[in-house]
């Protein structure tokens, strides 16, 4: 169910006249969504669905709790406070319980579209037909998945830290194979206004991919010239993103953690060319902007020239080390520069080129070696052009080593990680001595 | 929103947010059976006069309990609910589905013409109309986990007290930081359906986990050691460190019962021996796996590449495709594994993850073979797949982990025969030269159609020459599926066979999760590729 900015501050300013407890935070946030899926070039599943929750954490001291409920008459509100307050007297004392926030001021973002709220299961199985019919008109095989939101989230306390942001949002996957299995293609989109979506143009990058890659030949695993596309990028960097917190770094358990309790911050630690922020108004990648505890979000610089600059903590960590309270960011962009990805093979002598990385893992936090595989179209560059596909490999890389081996930056894109479904900015990059690891027979 | 909520990938325990907040109180009441037939039964009419073929209904009631510690704090004590309907229909030989939390009368028919609709409208993007195996009403009838100790009625307080004591003697013991936590899961769902069945299952789960951490302040190294528990199918009993389910080797390993105390207190001292520990030269050893690490070979390499709908596409664009190909399977000589590998998959193990009476389409569970004297036999199916190996009815592997969650094949317990001959872990270690004995999961990663993986671990013993010589670090195997398992050279026998598993199995898009166990007695395989994994940054 869905509540405007009014219907969200009434239910929750109701809900918190029933509180008695010292301090209490009301969140509220609902989405109305639809999807479908597809393989073998038909229908396989499609649905929608609707949820709506009020979460109530009340506080005596430093001791909390917390309730929920998705009713919203009057004595339901009353419950779930009442809830609430029984949970927090019947909790042990947590030393680290912060005081909420009073008002806060938060920059505007706008990441709902009405196209997107009012996308209908018609327009769903046109939008697969787009991606279905060209595939099987090329004799393909095509699989994918669109899944639409429109949702919102709102959060009121009792010291009048009022927020809301609606939002809206779209992804869409496909993969297209080869009627003989031996070639695959993929293409993902991400993005808040439905209308931008093409799934037909996602899906001829697919389908070329498919009849591109097929005939695959196989190659010595060893070190090397990588062009990374977007899709490759995220999932390698996202897993640095995520070891981004300051108290792992301070008590001595993160890649960003040096002897003696010190931390990395303020070294270069990567390439100088290597820029990375976070920005919840960037026009192309709008996120609510402020954080689930109230914390106002705002442009921060992650890396600089190569230099570590900030990690992301908790109020009470912040506090604790005298630090600045900078909370988890809700994206990540990455500077890079103008040249396309054709450009980019262009001035490749030789190397390979990577479509999407998958199923990656940490193999050591302590250097953030990952370990995955490459997927849905690799191949040999050598003298500025695509030679021939070749078959994948596994590989075992930092994202910490490849930043350094960095050569290149191509021009950024939204794209949204086949990991994680996350969306961030980023620039296809083309890399030394990239290690491979060993070969695999799949497709 | 997108980063919240990721922790720090190293300390990070999975903590999936699957609904709601509530009270204790309120975990242990159930839902009246009689309001549910007559919900039920709202929808499949509705369903039905507006033209579906088939049409079920799944009205869950999902509670969740999680107690978070760090060090010596309780972080959070969290009781979650979700309550909702999702209906699900075939029309025009296709289907739809629609779910939601508000679930009167007036809007469980209104779900049920809507999923309809959508069903109408995918059917002309069908090339073949669903073709569902028959499957006989079974009336109204129940099935309960055979928990002793509903863990959702214990008192908080002793849950919490349980993880602050063994974050204080694995701290005692060595480790400089502790995560722990306890899952708590029951799934309370009803499924009813056009063909007949009402079926009320109540479903309990359970999963204590900790990771302790040691730090060298000196070299800036850090090394962790996690649990070596296991996700099971059971109640607060699991954790009454019976002496029966104790398993002594260079470690105490556990079966259906589990020490988390004696636990702790050895992982806090492996955690900092492994700081020490020889890095591994890599090249070519014998394996000897113990069950704690092998359920994750066998789920990655056995469990998922024998889904039915990997094999044919349905995952092309997630989870991926398949290595066994129904060719394969149809030439009745494709050698999974040597002649000693017998794999069968179960929804019926009494302690088991994926143990329930029937499954989410109303098709009662039961044990199959998959791998039999090495050869692929039989794959998992679900109804609208049966036709297609020519089974006559669904080997009862549909599952949806929510009431909003449209329900699809997920994968049973597929687990690995203990040996016929016998054969204890000492003997067989006795007759390895040059071998590395691994105990819990760790790292994992394989391709999207099952040959090439990677699996670490939690703790590595180095063999020489029948004898255990220590721990090593910086160990991961990496191999193809098929060469694995036909190196399969020893297996221990039943007096070991133990289960392992996955709390969170993720699948599908939208993604779902699914609790599955895997059993195995200690295992041998011989020659495989070990890596080093240690670098510099």
């Amino acid at each position: 169910m869905l509540f405007t900015e009014q219907q969200a501050r009434e239910v929750m300013q109701k809900a918190l006249q029933y509180s008695k407890a010292d301090e209490c935070v009301v969140n509220l946030q609902g989405s109305d969504s639809g999807n479908i899926r597809y393989a073998n070039n038909a229908v396989s599943t499609s649905g929608e669905n609707s949820t709506t929750s009020l979460v109530v954490t009340s506080a005596f001291g430093k001791k909390s709790g917390i309730a929920t409920i998705n009713e919203f008459d009057d004595a339901s509100l009353e419950k779930v406070v009442r809830r609430s307050e029984e949970l927090a007297q019947l909790a042990p004392e947590n030393p680290e319980y912060m005081p909420i926030l009073g008002p806060q001021k938060y920059s505007s973002s706008n990441a709902y579209f009405k196209s997107t709220a009012a996308f209908s299961p018609e327009q769903r199985a046109n939008a697969a037909a787009a991606s279905i019919l060209p595939a099987r008109q090329r004799k393909l095989i095509a699989a994918g998945y669109l899944q639409h939101n429109n949702g919102f989230q709102a959060m009121l306390n009792s010291k009048g830290l009022f927020a809301y942001h609606p939002s809206t949002d779209v992804r869409f996957s496909v993969t297209v194979r080869n009627e003989a299995g031996t070639g695959s293609g993929y293409a993902s989109r991400g993005y808040n206004d439905i209308t931008k979506l093409d799934t037909g143009i996602a899906s001829k990058i697919a389908m070329d991919k498919a009849e591109g890659s097929a005939k695959a030949v196989a190659i010595e695993p060893g070190k090397y010239t990588v062009i990374l596309e977007p899709a490759a990028v995220a999932v390698l960097l996202e897993n640095m993103f995520f070891n981004m917190d300051a108290r792992s770094a301070d008590e001595g358990r993160s890649f960003m953690s040096k002897p003696g309790g010190k931390t990395k911050v303020g070294e270069k630690l990567v390439d100088s060319k290597v820029n990375i922020y976070s920005d919840p108004t960037h026009p192309d990648l709008p996120t609510a902007t402020w954080s689930e505890d109230g914390r106002p979000l705002e442009r921060t610089n992650w890396i600089e020239n190569g230099v570590m600059k900030n990690l992301y903590a908790s109020r009470y960590w912040a506090e604790n080390k005298g630090a600045k309270s900078i909370p988890m960011p809700n994206n990540a962009i990455m500077e890079g520069g103008k040249a396309s990805l054709d450009d980019m093979i262009k001035n490749t002598k030789r190397g390979i080129l990577v479509t999407r990385l998958w199923y990656i893992r940490s193999v050591d936090p302590q250097t953030l070696l990952l370990t995955g595989l490459t997927r849905d179209g690799t191949f040999l560059i050598e003298n500025g052009k695509i030679k021939h596909p070749v078959k994948n490999f596994r590989f075992n890389e930092s994202p910490i080593i490849m930043l350094n081996n960095l050569e290149e930056m191509g021009r950024p894109e939204r794209v949204v990680s086949g990991e994680s479904n996350i969306n961030y900015i980023l620039p296809p990059l083309k890399v030394r001595d990239f290690t491979f690891s060993s070969l695999s027979d799949a497709v | 929103m997108y980063l919240a909520g990721m922790g720090a990938g190293a300390l990070m325990l999975p903590i999936p947010v699957m609904g709601n907040h509530m009270p204790p109180e309120a975990l242990l009441g159930q839902m009246d059976v009689a309001l549910k037939k007559e919900l039920a039964d709202v929808a499949l009419n509705a369903a039905r006069s507006s033209g579906a073929t088939y049409a079920d209904i799944r009205i869950g009631r999902y509670l969740n309990q999680y107690v978070i510690t760090r060090d010596n704090k309780v972080e959070n004590t969290v009781n979650t609910e979700s309550y909702g309907a999702g209906v699900r229909v075939l029309a025009d030989g296709a289907w739809g589905f629609v779910a939601a939390d508000n679930i009167t009368r007036d809007n469980i028919a209104s779900m049920a013409k809507k999923a309809v609709t959508i069903a109408k409208a995918n059917a002309r993007l069908l090339e073949q109309p669903v073709v569902l195996a028959p499957q006989q009403g079974y009336g109204e009838v129940s099935w309960k986990t055979p928990i002793e100790k509903n863990a959702l009625a214990i008192p908080i307080k002793e849950k919490a007290d349980l993880l602050l004591a063994v974050n204080d003697a694995a701290m005692k013991s060595g480790a400089n930081y502790m995560n722990s936590l306890l899952f708590l899961v029951n799934e309370q769902k009803y499924f009813a359906s056009t063909d007949g069945s009402y079926i009320d299952q109540d479903v309990h789960r359970i999963w204590p986990i900790f990771i302790a951490t040691a730090i060298d302040p000196a070299t800036g190294k850090f090394e962790t050691r996690q649990s070596l528990s296991s996700p099971m199918g059971m109640g607060y009993e699991y954790l009454d460190g019976r002496k029966e389910s104790k398993v002594a080797s260079v470690t105490t390993l556990y079966g259906n019962h589990y020490d988390m105390l004696e636990d702790a207190t050895a992982a806090g001292k492996q955690a900092v021996e492994k700081l020490k520990a020889k890095s591994v030269e890599a090249g070519k050893y014998d394996l000897v796996l113990d069950p704690s690490h092998l359920w994750l070979t066998i789920h990655e390499s056995v469990g998922h590449p024998l889904e039915l709908d990997r094999v044919l596409g349905y995952e092309a664009n997630f989870a991926g495709t398949s290595f066994a190909t129904l060719d394969k399977w149809k030439s009745k000589n494709f050698k999974y594994g040597s002649d000693r590998v017998n794999l069968f998959a179960d929804k019926t193990q009494p302690g088991s993850l994926g143990a329930v009476g029937y499954d989410d389409e109303g098709v009662k569970t039961k044990q199959w073979d998959l791998v039999k004297d090495g050869t692929l036999v039989n794959y998992q199916a679900t109804r609208d797949q049966a036709h297609i190996i020519g089974e006559k009815e669904s080997h009862g592997c549909c599952y949806a982990d929510s009431w909003s969650s449209v329900q699809f094949q997920r994968m049973p317990n597929v687990s690995l025969a203990a040996g016929k001959t016998p054969l204890s872990v000492q003997d067989m270690i006795k007759d390895v030269k040059k071998g590395i004995y691994i105990i819990c999961d760790g790292s994992f990663s394989i391709d999207q159609q099952r040959y090439n993986f990677q699996f670490g671990g939690q703790l590595f013993y180095e063999i020489k020459d029948g004898q255990i010589a220590g721990q090593l670090r910086d160990v991961a195997y990496q191999s193809n599926t098929q060469e694995f398992w036909n190196s399969c050279a020893a297996i221990c026998d039943e007096r070991d066979y133990r289960l392992g598993g996955s709390f969170f199995d993720g699948k599908g898009q939208p993604e779902q999760v699914s609790s599955v166990s895997h059993g195995s007695a200690t295992t041998r395989f011989n020659g495989v590729n070990v890596i080093n994994t240690a670098r510099k940054i």
